[in-house]
């Protein structure tokens, strides 16, 4: 089937698809005729901007490779913090005690709505004010700590939306077999929410990469967009070619991130059908989990 | 207590965020729907377009393409969009970044929306010998977006929080306000709380309004 939105097309809307696809090809012509004039005037297309990338290791190796380095790597640190501490206010918000679930709650929500440069520029200047942590790595200590900050209460979102897809039975078997309450969450709900979160975590990981380029362009962290400003003062003013390949770059890592997610959610969907269901056949009501809680809030 | 925020322009720094945030909205709903439309459209091309607009688009750092809108496109290319001084001028590429960044969101959460009209709906509507775009005007968009009000308020909220990168190109917004008292005074927490606040009072009746929207437009099935 081609859509819900047209039939089969017959000879005259194959035409008229013919005279809209001529259309949008002159438009988008015009389109790429004005950019190329434009980078043509400004010359932005001499081979001589482009060199370096293509002819010499130099500039990946001054500019590039450490500047993905520093990306990735607080990347990671944002990740292996936040996702503990988002499991624990996820799981939090679920508690049966009011003193927990609404501080929880409070927390969660209030990091959720806080913009993650604001974040980051607060943790910045704690660190220079309170600790003695130098110079030299304090903008990765806050970009990290921006990062924890928001993306753990994101993912407490997601823990809390994953917990609640399972199955109620699943709680209630476990706790007809005597599991205190700790021991039903441990052993038996968040291992499946784990499981069913996977994918969203993996897409937040997109997120917290892209977030890590508001440290180079506000607090001096030297990330991979850093490296466009030294890069193109060194090779004579190349700005679009070095803001093309560090795109593409970006582009890259979290393609693969996207791809790997999704490849991560066919996997699991496929590995569920094919245990069968427990109850004879008899299809499950909750659905797949809708677990974007927090879709295009990335920066 | 508050004495601190005298000689600034609290206000005035908040309003440019509410500016910031409402153009790119209007701009990023009209770019966003005409990209969902390309999306489903009959035109091979243009649904490859749309589709490939919408993955680079989305995988790009919103902070590169604010960057680039100053340093490439206004300082090589000398792209002004109209404006005189430089402070125009970055306020006008800041909303064109915000845009066609957060098209891309607009257009995914549309798309969902069209998911949920029943087959049926634009079965009925060609039946009666409407048109693609007529289907699409006339009885698939006006209950994919009843439907998305939620998804979009997301959109939005995003949209408010990210115009804060805008600073990175010395856009006068919050940000950048706070950026600068927090280097100049010493009531460092107290500024941030201030910050905080504004900002949860600029989402958090976005959010709540918004829901409630959803809950009383959405069709129900």
């Amino acid at each position: 089937m081609s859509s819900v939105l047209y039939d089969a097309q017959g000879p005259r809307a194959k035409q008229r698809n013919i005279l809209y696809t001529v259309l949008f090809v002159l438009a988008a012509a015009g389109v790429l005729w004005w950019v190329y004039t434009s980078l043509d005037e400004k010359n932005q297309l001499d081979w001589i901007k482009w060199e370096p990338f293509f002819t010499s290791i130099q500039p990946w190796e001054t500019y590039i490779w450490p500047g993905l380095q520093n990306t990735l790597k607080a990347a990671f640190f944002a990740l292996i913090i936040a996702l503990p501490l988002g499991a624990l206010f996820g799981i939090g918000r679920l508690s049966d005690h009011r003193w927990v679930r609404m501080p929880s709650g409070i927390l969660v929500e209030f990091f959720r709505a806080i913009p993650v440069l604001i974040l980051m520029i607060v943790a910045n200047a704690v660190y220079s004010e309170y600790t003695t942590i130098d110079t030299d790595v304090r903008p990765l200590y806050a970009v990290v700590t921006g990062l924890v900050l928001y993306n753990a209460s994101v993912l407490a979102e997601i823990v809390r939306a994953g917990i609640g897809s399972l199955p109620k039975g699943q709680g209630e078997a476990a706790k007809a077999l005597g599991m205190r309450k700790s021991q039903v969450m441990v052993f038996v709900l968040l291992p499946q929410a784990v499981t069913a979160m996977l994918p969203a975590i993996v897409s937040q990981l997109v997120v917290i990469v892209k977030d890590t380029a508001l440290g180079g362009a506000v607090l001096t962290f030297p990330e991979l967009l850093a490296s466009v400003r030294p890069m193109s003062a060194n090779y004579g003013a190349n700005t679009i070619a070095c803001f093309t390949i560090v795109a593409l770059i970006y582009l890259l890592v979290n393609f693969a991130l996207t791809s790997f997610a999704s490849w991560l959610e066919r996997w699991l969907r496929r590995a569920k059908k094919s245990k069968g269901t427990a109850s004879g056949g008899v299809q499950k009501t909750t659905g797949e989990p809708s677990l974007v809680v927090d879709d295009g809030h990335a920066v | 207590m508050f004495d601190f925020l005298e000689g600034y322009d609290l206000l005035g720094a908040f309003w440019v965020t509410v500016q910031l945030t409402v153009y790119s909205a209007l701009g990023s709903l009209i770019w966003g729907t005409l990209l969902a439309g390309m999306k489903v459209s009959p035109v091979p091309l243009m649904r490859g377009f749309a589709t490939v607009y919408v993955n680079v688009v989305r995988n790009i750092p919103l902070t590169v393409i604010i960057v680039f809108s100053s340093l490439g496109l206004y300082q090589t290319l000398s792209v002004a969009l109209g404006g005189d001084d430089t402070e125009t001028v970055n306020f006008r590429l800041a909303v064109l970044a915000l845009v066609a960044y957060t098209a891309a969101f607009v257009c995914e959460a549309l798309r969902s929306g069209i998911n949920t009209v029943p087959l049926g709906q634009a079965e009925a509507a060609r039946a009666l010998g409407l048109s693609f775009t007529q289907v699409l005007r006339l009885i698939i968009l006006p209950q994919a977006f009843r439907a998305v009000v939620n998804p979009l308020s997301n959109v939005l909220i995003a949209l408010t929080k990210n115009t804060t990168v805008a600073s990175a190109i010395g856009v006068a917004e919050a940000s950048y306000l706070m950026k600068g008292m927090i280097e100049n005074e010493a009531q460092l927490i107290l500024i941030s709380l201030v910050f905080a606040f504004g900002f949860v009072v600029l989402t958090l009746p976005t959010g709540l309004i918004l829901g409630w929207v959803s809950k009383k437009v959405a069709v129900k099935r």
